[in-house]
């Protein structure tokens, strides 16, 4: 396969880690209104459970799918801090959860140490492409597709999106509009553990890991307004696709700064037409 | 079915409702009028126990759903969903019985509700509020920006469901048609009831013909 082949394919295997981080945000900003700033956390929470229960000897897919759960169980205590409280505002939430991220730093270096860490994938190459990101994009599709079920099919999704589109209305036909919004934070705990658990065979995983994770997955998420969860992975996948290619042709340091520009440019073109977080 | 006694309801320091009493009998349709700001919402919400009385009691009997002012559907979810999200709290949410209760629904079934006119939309919110199988219904302002050809489908059908057993307190700032429709009516001002009696005796005394019903005293 081609160089330009192999820039995508990885491009896309990598956006797919920014469109479930930035899905994470949107699954809780629809439902609760809360910009999740801790999102990145669940990820590299989940990628360092991995590198432990790896070394006490769990097997591949169980260790991974237990930190995935896990990363479910910390985004729904995340929900209870941040929101648990009756009359909260979404932006004091916001706030909480900012904290929350900063004290995750101190739990993540206590318990793991500041040096990088990783795990393996899915050995072996296809074309001159590691198979894990062909693992990385299978698993998204499959997931992503199943989330966009739930809210589609289920009277369970139908819920939540009535939560989001009309607190007041939920609450008269019997909604525990509260309970919807921890469960869409630990749906979020839960995609935000999967993009970490994903990424880190191919990338390492530290403490700080979060921010490169947040600013991806919050640009994608901008581009759809925080609540179009198609839009979110489309951006994340060019997200993705262009980092790898500037990598690749030009230099990786400049990677980051993509996610930046990318953001910022989003940013401006919408504050253009109008203020992002209150059109939703 | 419902019984609301001495009930006090405040916003901070405000008193929105200040030794309410009220009573609806099952079966019954009874009207609560009043002009603006009198406090109809108020009761309306701690009924559905959305709000915390300061004081009083409220008493319940049987199931109670809420059509509410402004109508309040799930704007981007379709008809037959909103249908379905009526029944929430019930176990079955097929919406074939509200179909045939209200046929102009179904034709409608997979549109947004955001899309549909004023009329179209207060249709869906009393099939929602049906939806939960309710013995007491409760409608805030049910008319307000309506058609009078609209309004006049809408009174029909709830006088059917009336037939059927359904008790119904209305929530009406037209008081004209409150009174025709409902045998007996509350008059609420300022947080406190200052009339009650059967609908005819209401429409015959001076001081509600004057003040809601646009007539000389
Ligand atoms: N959420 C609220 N917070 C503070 N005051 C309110 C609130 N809702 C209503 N009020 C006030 O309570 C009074 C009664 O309002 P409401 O029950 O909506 O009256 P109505 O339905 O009869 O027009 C009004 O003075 C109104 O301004
Ligand atoms: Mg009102």
């Amino acid at each position: 396969m081609g160089e330009l082949a192999q820039y995508l394919v990885t491009g896309v295997g990598i956006g797919c880690a920014y469109a479930l981080t930035g899905s994470g945000l949107v699954v809780i900003y629809r439902v609760t209104r809360v910009v999740n700033f801790a999102q990145g956390s669940f990820s590299v929470f989940a990628a360092l459970t991995v590198t432990t229960l790896l070394a006490a000897g769990l097997p591949h897919g169980f260790a991974e799918t237990l930190a995935v759960l896990l990363a479910g169980v910390i985004g729904l205590i995340v929900g209870l801090v941040a929101t648990g409280k009756p009359g909260t505002t979404a932006q004091s939430a916001l706030i909480v959860t900012l904290g929350l991220g900063v004290f995750a730093y101190a739990v993540e270096i206590l318990l793991w140490g500041d040096q990088p860490r990783s795990f393996d994938g899915i050995p072996g190459s296809v074309g001159g492409i590691q198979k894990h990101y062909l693992l990385i994009i299978g698993v998204t599709a499959v997931v992503l597709g199943a989330t966009a079920l739930l809210f589609a099919r289920t009277d369970l999704g139908r819920a939540l999106t009535a939560t989001a589109a009309d607190p007041y209305a939920a609450r008269i036909v019997g909604i525990d509009v509260t309970r919807m919004g921890l469960l869409a934070f630990a749906l979020g705990g839960a995609l935000g553990g999967l993009a970490g658990v994903l990424i880190t065979p191919v990338q390492q995983v530290s403490f700080d890991s979060d921010v490169a994770l947040v600013v991806s997955g919050f640009s994608a998420a901008i581009l759809g307004n925080l609540t179009r969860p198609g839009l979110t992975l489309a951006g994340g996948l060019l997200l993705g696709v262009v980092q790898t290619l500037v990598g690749g042709y030009l230099s990786t340091s400049y990677q980051s700064e993509v996610a930046l520009i990318f953001m910022l440019a989003v940013l401006v073109a919408r504050a253009g037409r109008r203020d992002v977080l209150e059109a939703a | 079915m419902i019984r609301v006694e001495d009930l006090v309801v405040r916003y901070g320091a405000a008193t929105a409702l200040d030794g309410v009493s009220l009573t609806v009998a099952a079966g019954e349709l009874v009207a609560l009028i009043g002009p603006n700001g009198a406090g109809k919402s108020t009761l309306v919400n701690a009924l559905a126990g959305l709000l915390r009385p300061a004081a009083g009691k409220i008493r319940v009997d049987g199931r109670l759903a809420l059509v509410p002012e402004g109508r309040h559907l799930f704007t981007p979810l379709t008809v037959d969903d909103n249908l379905r999200l009526g029944a929430w709290r019930a176990k079955n949410r097929d919406t074939g019985h509200i179909y045939e209760l209200l046929p102009e629904l179904e034709p409608l079934s997979r549109r947004p509700a955001g899309r549909l006119s004023g009329g179209q939309q207060q249709m869906v919110a009393l099939g929602r509020a049906l939806m939960a199988r309710p013995d007491v219904l409760v409608i805030d302002e049910m008319s307000l920006g309506l058609a009078p050809l609209v309004v006049r489908h809408l009174a029909d059908n709830l006088r059917e469901r009336h037939r059927d057993g359904l008790a119904v307190l209305l929530i009406e700032q037209n008081a004209r048609l409150a009174l025709e429709l409902c045998t007996r009516a509350y008059v609420l001002e300022a947080g406190r009831i200052v009339a009650e009696g059967s609908a005819a005796d209401l429409a015959g005394s001076p001081q509600v013909a004057a003040a809601y019903l646009g007539l000389e005293a």
